[in-house]
């Protein structure tokens, strides 16, 4: 193994000497970064749709905005991540006239992909929410929407939290494509250490663990919420 | 002197689809009446008063509440509903509030709501916000000494018991300090031995002179509290009459036989 020895000895030399951890702090911040923020535009929008897919369709208004919904969420879950983020920002971008920096435009991007997919699972949460606390919040004089933010939403993404994870996962997964429009994340950070040591091996190696880590940190972290909402359900 | 009528059905229709569950129903309630609806399942009590709050949208007909006809669609339905408390069947408490937070969230919402309109404000300032809180407050730990229940203040509905629930409903519509409160069977989904504190808080309640329309299967409460039952069968009143006269002498056939099987 005396090989593997001089492959991590190459790729420290260039993780420690040449600044290599700088790069790669600068992409795990801009993996977060694209993510967090991603996951919360995306919840914001998500909700958002989810309910203006929920409302009652009596009226012309709901109708149009449930098309229009409709349309939207069909057009970014029928594109890949990539697609997107190329269209963004070689098509949609220039035309408008709008300067942005790789990350910002991954974090719209991300934000308004995982919107369309947020809006389907807090649509499956509101629904499992029972009828009647919405019965309940109209009865006393609420308004739908006071009704829905108050009682229904709080309730419905208790419900869907193990899902959200899931989104959440996946997003941060993702952000591995964001190179495509110059963000630099993780994969730009290891890449740059293997060409430099002309080693491979070692870096995606750490690369990987790195992802995994991440992922576990978040899968602990949604089981320590859900133990927390759990409790305050049947505090004393 | 007559009493003042705080409701008047005129030829309420409801239907479903193809169905028809209401095909004509006029009826008049007054300040401080208890009115108890019976009938046999399916007939359409618990549809005619869901349709009372607009619960269910009227398909026809008016619903005329202190004047203002309810089944117009351009009516602000939010404003009205303040003033009818209703109690449902399976209790319905806001599952992520307190006790207590279920009690005070109508009252503070809607007093904060009034604020924002009367000046015009996208939002209530601190020191108005508190003060609306505190006096909701207050009035919520009234409501819930009034039933005995003021220790379980801050704890979350699902560790109450089936009674205690129904009971934490009826103050949190009285919170609103509405005018006539709708109640949709109140006690069939509790245990038995817990639709007695149910049934004497509502007793409790019509001593006080609150109006209230009972859509139940408890005759006994219809006998001794109501002071005019309803009989509803096939979408349609077919009797109405004061407690005494109905239970000793219906007239309706479809009622005679309905009586024969419950009491």
């Amino acid at each position: 193994m005396s090989g593997f020895d001089k492959k991590i000895d190459r790729f420290l030399e260039v993780f420690i000497n040449s600044g290599g951890y700088k790069r790669v702090l600068e992409g795990l911040e801009n993996t977060l970064i694209i993510s967090i923020v991603g996951l919360l535009i995306g919840i914001l929008i998500g909700t958002l749709i989810a309910t203006v897919r929920v409302v009652p369709k009596y009226k012309r208004l709901p109708r149009v905005l449930n098309a229009i919904c409709t349309f939207y969420v069909e057009l970014f879950r029928g594109t890949p991540m990539v697609v997107q983020l190329l269209i963004f920002y070689y098509v949609l971008l220039p035309l408008l006239g709008i300067k942005m920096t790789g990350v910002e435009v991954s974090i719209w991007v991300f934000g308004l992909n995982s919107g369309a997919y947020i809006s389907e699972i807090m649509r499956s949460g509101i629904q499992s929410v029972d009828p009647g606390q919405m019965e309940a919040g109209r009865a006393v004089g609420l308004s739908f929407a006071t009704t829905m933010r108050l009682i229904v939403i709080p309730q419905a993404i208790k419900n869907i939290l193990p899902t959200l994870g899931n989104e959440f996962i996946a997003l941060i997964k993702e952000t591995s494509v964001v190179s495509f429009v110059g963000a630099a994340d993780l994969y730009v950070a290891f890449n740059y250490i293997g060409s430099n040591s002309y080693e491979f091996m070692v870096p995606y190696l750490v690369m990987a663990i790195i992802y995994i880590v991440l992922v576990l940190l978040i899968s602990l972290m949604i089981r320590l919420m859900e133990i927390q909402f759990a409790k305050s359900d049947r505090r004393k | 002197m007559d009493k003042e009528i705080m409701i008047d059905v005129k030829g309420l229709r409801k239907s479903f689809g193809e169905q028809d569950v209401l095909t004509g129903i006029d009826v008049q309630i007054k300040k401080g009446d208890i009115v108890c609806v019976i009938g046999p399942s399916g007939s359409g009590k618990s549809t005619f008063l869901r349709c009372l709050n607009c619960m269910e949208d009227p398909t026809g007909g008016q619903i005329f509440f202190d004047g203002v006809d309810l089944a117009d669609m351009k009516v602000d339905i939010n404003e009205h509903r303040r003033h009818m408390g209703m109690v449902f069947q399976h209790f319905n408490l806001f599952n992520n509030k307190t006790v207590i937070e279920n009690i005070m969230l109508a009252p503070v919402q809607t007093k904060s709501e009034e604020y924002r309109k009367k000046h015009k404000s996208l939002f209530v300032p601190a020191g108005e916000k508190k003060k609306i809180v505190k006096e909701a407050r207050e009035k919520a730990i009234e409501l819930l000494k009034r039933i005995g229940l003021e220790d379980k203040a801050d704890v979350y509905p699902s560790t109450l018991s089936g009674g205690q629930k129904q009971r934490v409903a009826i103050v949190r519509s009285l919170a609103m300090d509405p005018k006539v409160i709708l109640f949709d069977e109140p006690t069939s989904a509790l245990d038995p031995e817990m639709v007695g504190e149910v049934l004497d808080l509502m007793k409790d309640l019509a001593n006080s002179g609150m109006t209230m329309i009972v859509v139940t299967h408890e005759m006994g409460f219809a006998r001794e509290v109501a002071n005019r039952v309803i009989f509803i069968a096939d979408g349609k009143i077919l009797e109405e009459a004061p407690p005494e006269e109905f239970f000793a002498a219906p007239k309706n056939p479809r009622l005679k036989e309905f009586l024969s099987k419950v009491l």
